[in-house]
């Protein structure tokens, strides 16, 4: 198999291109949302058309200052709307936000608001961390557990590790491009959903390894003792890539469809979850596999 | 061969009898409608937390039990349709957990008057009787009130206007209350609440008393009558009983609050949430309209690549969907952004299951088997890693639902009975209208 043959050209490419997304990463610091830092977003429209981002700002000039605001960014959305991010207000200092964002004239509707205390981030964010790290442990073992009886061949624990893998590659490749629309866009903000996205590509990609894996345990079983595992490796791959590709198709499908037609609220989310899946089909075809050659040490003896 | 179609024509009689019971529901007013979340009804949202950090560990839940029941009446004033008042243990990391104290009010967009009116101290009231003519016009305004939000109009503004029907204000509040104790009837040995006014409240209590011989005197606490005794006689002396059929730890409280003036547990606002009714709408209009097209564009790819086999992968898609829409109906699921999203998903994911075996079906056909062996070969070999990729998944919806908000968690939800759903849709429904296409 052609993969296998040059598993090193593979391996090498796909965790530079890692290497890249890491660094990225933690670069360029990605912007995180109300949800993990505190603060309050208001949105709402104009009855006539948008002020300028300019005379907003004048609008809301006295406001900043009398009441020690330092981040306040404003983002047009939609024809009329804006979205206003600042630091959690209190009652009173989001009545007056509102009143002095109409002129008496061209009249500001709120239309969602919402505001979280520095605290509930804090923990938020720790909960987040320890969540991802959650859901690699448990997978590490269930592979380990699920794939005992190859283990006859190679320790099932060198699957669970080449998972592992794959599944760090599979967290930071989609948060790197992640990062790079937050630093381009404004908008773009790593929040719960967010999180979830990043949650939900780990089970979805494990998944697709399981079905490459899976093969290979079966052909173990029935391999003569002269096939080499290298060989069994490459045979499983030929026979399970269309699969793996028209699985991950469907639900890329479908969360494209979210992404397009549905509500404001999950388009982010859906775009995440189209690029985690793509980049978990392609690490689980291109990355697992190999990996698992690799760190078997059985790449040219018999299994 | 006879039973095999039978029971795929059994199956696809289900499928459309739940068809129509998750479309019919949804028009008029039934009560097996979808319950939407906030975000896409448009409502308010408040989350508090709890400090019970005072409170000794055997009393936290009595006591946040209680600090729910006291926001509870005072969100029942602002008379919404379903308020949702609830106690959220929340899980924070190694630290531990705490309480949060969440309030949803669907339809109020005021969300500044919620805010004011949750974090009063309680209200002591005493109140009289209202002229029966007046009763009638506000509980008139009631209805009408009530259809409104029925039909989606934000009532804040009214309902701040809106009088009680059944009693009037009077001069008589906590304000003059000097001490409340619990004591025990000598007679039932039922524990009731038992005020003494200061001088000035002794005044007001003998006027009023005196001017209702006959009539009910309504004792409210946080606008809510905790208890409407008839009238016997003028009362001096500046002493008042409550019975309301306490129980002694009731009675307890009560007194300990009205002394008190505060909740039985401080609470800090943490975090608001404010979703337009029109904002709410849109997000689910666009979520229907997404989940359609993600069914039609799932459903064009398995019928192009799979043809005949995927065309019956389609079908077996529909029947997967309206099982777990029946599923979120009749276990009452509440339906957010995220869980639309969830939805249509798994709609995605569910068919994963017959692509592999479908994959699987045409290795074994290669290998000249006959078409049954090929059927059953393709299922049974294709279990082993349908099994291990939904559990890896099922623990993945397993940590989301401990790590999520409630938006989250809506997400983790779907996604766990979607994979269930689709294991059954795939080794069942597919597997029985295959058999019934193929088998002569």
């Amino acid at each position: 198999m052609f993969v296998i043959k040059h598993k090193n050209i593979f391996i090498g490419i796909i965790s530079l291109i890692m290497l890249v997304a890491i660094v990225l990463t933690f670069a360029w610091k990605p912007n995180l949302s109300i949800e993990f830092t505190g603060g309050s977003v208001v949105r709402g429209e104009f009855k006539d058309a948008r002020p300028t981002t300019e005379t907003i700002n004048s609008y809301m000039a006295s406001f900043i200052t009398n009441n020690k605001i330092a981040d306040f960014k404003i983002q047009p959305v939609g024809g009329k709307g804006i979205i206003v991010r600042t630091r959690d207000l209190t009652q009173e200092e989001h009545g007056s936000l509102i009143g002095l964002l109409s002129d008496g004239t061209n009249i500001f509707t709120e239309s969602s608001f919402s505001t979280n205390g520095p605290s509930v981030g804090s923990e938020l964010r720790s909960k987040a961390i320890i969540s991802i790290a959650l859901v690699l442990v448990l997978i590490i073992f269930f592979v380990a557990y699920a794939f005992r009886s190859a283990s006859r061949v190679v320790s099932s624990w060198k699957f669970g590790l080449s998972v592992i893998f794959c599944l760090v590659h599979d967290i930071f490749v989609p948060t790197g491009i992640f990062v790079i629309l937050s630093h381009y866009i404004i908008g773009y903000e790593i929040d719960t959903l967010f999180v979830t996205a990043l949650l939900a590509i780990l089970g979805y990609s494990v998944a697709d390894t399981i079905v490459v894996f899976d093969r290979i345990r079966e052909n173990l079983k029935f391999a003569s003792s002269k096939e080499i595992f290298e060989d069994v490796v490459g045979k499983s791959l030929r026979e399970t890539y269309v699969r793996s590709i028209n699985t991950s198709l469907t639900t890329v499908l479908a969360s494209l469809a979210i992404f397009f037609f549905g509500g404001e609220a999950t388009k982010h989310f859906a775009l995440m979850l189209a690029i985690g899946i793509t980049v978990g089909t392609y690490s689980s075809i291109l990355l697992a596999s190999p990996l698992l050659v690799l760190i078997s040490g059985k790449a040219q003896r018999k299994p | 061969m006879r039973n095999v179609r039978a029971f795929a024509v059994l199956i696809l009689l289900v499928g459309v009898a739940l068809g129509y019971f998750v479309y019919s529901t949804q028009t008029g007013t039934s009560g097996w409608a979808f319950k939407l979340g906030l975000d896409l009804r448009g409502g308010s949202q408040l989350v508090y937390k709890a400090n019970v950090s005072k409170i000794p560990s055997s009393d936290v839940n009595d006591s946040t039990d209680a600090l729910r029941d006291v926001i509870e009446r005072r969100v029942n004033l602002f008379g919404v349709v379903e308020p949702n008042v609830q106690i959220e243990t929340v899980n924070i990391g190694v630290a531990g957990s705490e309480k949060h104290l969440l309030v949803e009010l669907p339809g109020v967009t005021n969300i500044d008057d919620a805010i004011t009116l949750i974090g009063q101290t309680p209200v002591l009231e005493f109140k009289t009787e209202r002229p029966i003519e007046e009763r009638d016009k506000i509980l008139k305004q009631i209805e009408e009130l009530k259809k409104k939000q029925k039909a989606g109009k934000d009532i804040s503004q009214e309902l701040s206007k809106l009088q009680d029907p059944y009693y009037v204000d009077t001069q008589l509040t906590g304000r003059y209350l000097s001490k409340a104790t619990v004591e025990f009837s000598s007679q039932t040995g039922q524990p009731y609440v038992s005020l003494v006014f200061n001088d000035e409240g002794a005044k007001l209590f003998t006027e009023i008393t005196k001017a209702n011989i006959g009539k009910t005197v309504a004792v409210y606490l946080d606008a809510q009558p905790i208890s409407t005794p008839v009238v016997q006689a003028e009362i001096t002396g500046g002493k008042a009983q409550i019975t309301g059929g306490f129980t002694p730890q009731e009675a307890k409280l009560l007194a300990g609050r009205m002394n008190s003036g505060a909740l039985p547990v401080p609470i800090e606002l943490i975090a608001t949430n404010k979703i337009g009714a029109t904002l709410g709408e849109g997000a689910l209009d666009k979520g229907v309209r997404a989940a359609l097209y993600g069914y039609i564009l799932v459903a064009l790819f398995l019928i192009a690549w799979y043809r005949l086999p995927g065309l019956i992968a389609a079908l077996a898609l529909l029947v997967y969907g309206v099982i777990v829409l029946s599923i979120f109906k009749l276990f009452g699921v509440t339906l957010t952004a995220a869980g639309i999203a969830g939805f249509i998903l798994s709609l995605g994911m569910a068919v994963d299951a017959n692509v592999l075996i479908f994959e699987r079906i045409k290795e074994e056909k290669k290998k000249g088997k006959t078409p049954v062996a090929v059927l059953d070969e393709g299922f049974s070999r294709a279990w082993t890693s349908i099994r291990d990729s939904n559990i890896s998944s099922l623990i993945t919806a397993g940590i989301l639902f401990w790590f999520g908000t409630s938006l989250i968690q809506g997400f983790a939800l779907v996604w766990a009975i979607g994979i269930l759903v689709s294991m059954f849709s795939a080794l069942v429904v597919t597997k029985q209208f295959m058999k019934s296409v193929y088998l002569k």
